[in-house]
């Protein structure tokens, strides 16, 4: 029987030659990531189940990175990491990213595809919703809870139910105006928060095919908005480069066979599609930024695994170059490495940082910082009845800390264009 | 595996997401140190917006004040309970506060996930959104064994649905006990 490509995946990881959608079956995993705030409940787990003695089932490919609640004074939050560095000790753990160090990289999702680990045709499970980002890359990568990451760090394997495919197809040459975000918050407010519940989101067509690797990563990473399982789209020429940049590991491409069955295919043609935005207080909440021009924010935010990478930080930076925000506006790098590369990457002779500096933006460390509140001296975080224009990934009723406060989604582009005005903007106004 | 859950609901409407279920300032505490783990009970669903906490009426507080039981042993909720983080912490805080069922039409996979295999609480499945039948306070009767749910208020009795392919895995109460139970895993040598 045809399958699609997240069906091969799993078949290969069950040693069967067939899956079915809808099947429950036990698949090997290739990479657990777990990170500071679900690591230490999923220690606690294992040793519970396997005994203080066990020991992981394979430590190449337990792989940690903390990255949720790390420039904080909170000493709950601190523990944590003691935590995960302990148990990296005591289990020789060589892909335990360390905080305060040379090691440390800082957001997990942006991270996992710097080191190599979002290989073509594996399974990644991640004790994080916004795992599925590196679908991106053509892997079956996937969110779970702290209890199936014990059961996994014990025995490596996990029952998954086989999800049906769900094909988007993006078709035609994406304007300039135009970012990934546009087209995902388009697709989630088009199908709902639960309009792929269960299964596969499949992005695909010529408009993907153009796509950097960082924008396909902003779509995968947002399908768990729709609900999804996983993102995927097929590894081609770009993902082979980035992935041989970074790892000499094998992996696999699969493809979707000819006639592979589809719950349902979705047409987009790139040139008609809009900047856009979520509205408080959910990801479905859709409207085309020119709808909502000139309603007031009170500050932005740029930052996370889905808008905090080089690519969104270079689009913010051509809007912001040589002009003033309006309004408090925070920029967090995802990982050291993106930091780095503000430093490196200059846009008429001034670096990102410089540009940013010169626009009035405070500039964050490396990690997760306000895209989930956290504690409160986070930077960035929402104390009050701010109204904040982020690209973020989640804008439910205080997610950025404040429950009073309220989150519009939106690209690094339509977030630094309503920077500077104070209002929802399109950044059409400000891109030539 | 309890086949019959009677207990008073909290009603909840559409989209509860973990970010309302145990917002993510708290999630620093350990989940197995008998004390802090009862800040989860004190501050889950303290997200949810008052006017929408404990419908039809809105502003009844989930939990009463420097408690960490709630009276409400049963949630009633709309569609896709549970959206948004992995957190397991989620149906955690719902069981350290008591909860033992959820009856929604759909429930987000991780949510759901997290629930069974960790066997914190059983999510129900209707078929339909039962929000409109019951008013927070309720008392009500799941009978699991003969898939329905009764209103002792109103006298009303609501079909739920098979628990499907989980069963087995909620009958053995998570994972864990399931793989032990079926040889998956063998006993741990110092458990
Ligand atoms: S950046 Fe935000 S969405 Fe991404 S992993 Fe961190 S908290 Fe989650």
């Amino acid at each position: 029987m045809p399958m699609t490509i997240t069906e091969k995946i799993l078949a290969a990881h069950a040693g069967r030659k067939q899956v079915t959608p809808g099947e429950n079956i036990w698949i090997d995993t290739d990479v657990l990531m777990t990170h500071d705030v679900c690591g230490p409940p999923t220690i606690a787990i294992f040793k519970q189940q396997f005994g203080e003695k066990a020991r992981v089932f394979d430590a190449q490919k337990v792989v940690i990175i903390p990255d949720h609640y790390i420039f904080t004074a909170d000493q709950h939050a601190r523990r944590n990491i003691d935590i995960l560095r302990a148990f990296a000790d005591e289990q020789n753990l060589p892909h335990y990213y360390d905080v305060g160090g040379e090691r440390y990289k800082g957001v997990c999702h942006v991270a996992l595809a710097e080191e190599g680990w979002t290989r073509p045709g594996e399974v990644l499970f991640g004790t994080d919703s916004h795992t599925c980002t590196a679908g991106a890359f053509g892997q079956f990568a996937t969110g779970i809870g702290n209890t199936d990451a014990a059961f996994i760090l014990g025995t490596g394997k996990l029952w998954v139910k086989v999800p049906e495919t769900m094909r988007f197809i993006i078709d035609g040459k994406i304007p300039p105006y135009i970012m990934a975000k546009d087209i995902i918050l388009q697709i989630i407010g088009d199908i709902g928060v639960d309009g792929a519940s269960y299964r596969t989101m499949e992005f695909f067509g010529s408009a993907i095919e153009a796509m950097t690797m960082e924008e396909r990563m902003t779509l995968c990473n947002m399908v768990i908005e729709a609900g999804s399982k996983n993102g995927i789209v097929a590894a081609d020429k770009k993902t082979e480069t980035f992935i041989l940049a970074r790892t000499n590991a094998p992996y696999t491409i699969y493809r979707n066979d000819i006639d592979a069955r589809f719950h349902s295919r979705r047409t987009y043609k790139a040139e008609e599609l809009l900047p856009m935005v979520a509205k408080p207080h959910s990801p479905d909440n859709k409207a085309s930024a020119r709808e909502l021009q000139g309603e007031k924010v009170t500050r932005a935010y740029i930052g996370s695994c889905t808008g905090g990478k080089l690519s969104d930080f270079v689009a913010a930076a051509e809007i912001l170059h040589g002009q003033q925000v309006a309004i408090d506006t925070f920029i967090v790098p995802a990982t050291t490495e993106v930091d780095r590369n503000l430093r490196a990457t200059k846009i008429n002779g001034r670096n990102l940082v410089q540009i940013f500096e010169d626009a009035g933006v405070q500039i964050g460390k490396p990690s997760c910082a306000a895209c989930l509140g956290g504690p409160a001296d986070t930077f960035g975080r929402t104390h009050d009845d701010e109204i904040c224009i982020s690209t973020t990934n989640r804008n439910f009723p205080g997610r950025m800390g404040s429950k009073n406060s309220q989150v519009y989604l939106a690209s690094p582009y339509t977030v630094a264009a309503s920077a500077l005005t104070g209002k929802i903007t399109d950044p059409r106004e400000f891109l030539v | 595996m309890k086949n019959k859950i009677t207990g008073r609901v909290y009603v909840l409407g559409d989209d509860i997401d973990t970010d309302q279920i145990i917002p993510a300032v708290h999630l620093v505490y350990s989940l197995d140190d008998p004390n802090e783990r009862k800040k989860y009970g004190e501050f889950a669903l303290s997200g949810v917006p008052p006017a929408q906490a404990g419908l039809p009426a809105g502003n009844i507080p989930f939990i009463k004040k420097d408690q960490a039981v709630s009276q409400f042993s049963i949630i009633i909720a709309a569609k896709n309970f549970g959206c948004g983080s992995s957190r397991e912490h989620a149906p955690a805080a719902l069981q350290i506060a008591g909860v033992k069922a959820v009856i929604a039409p759909s429930y987000a996979r991780i949510f759901y996930r997290n629930a069974v295999d960790g066997g914190f609480l059983i999510p129900a499945e209707s078929q339909e959104s039962l929000t409109g039948y019951f008013d927070t306070g309720d008392i009500v009767e799941l009978d699991l064994a003969n898939k329905k749910v009764h209103n002792r208020r109103s006298g009303q009795t609501f079909a739920i649905k098979d628990l499907g392919q989980v069963a087995g895995i909620i009958e053995a109460g998570g994972i864990f006990a399931y793989a032990r139970k079926t040889g998956m895993l063998q006993e741990a040598a110092d458990v």
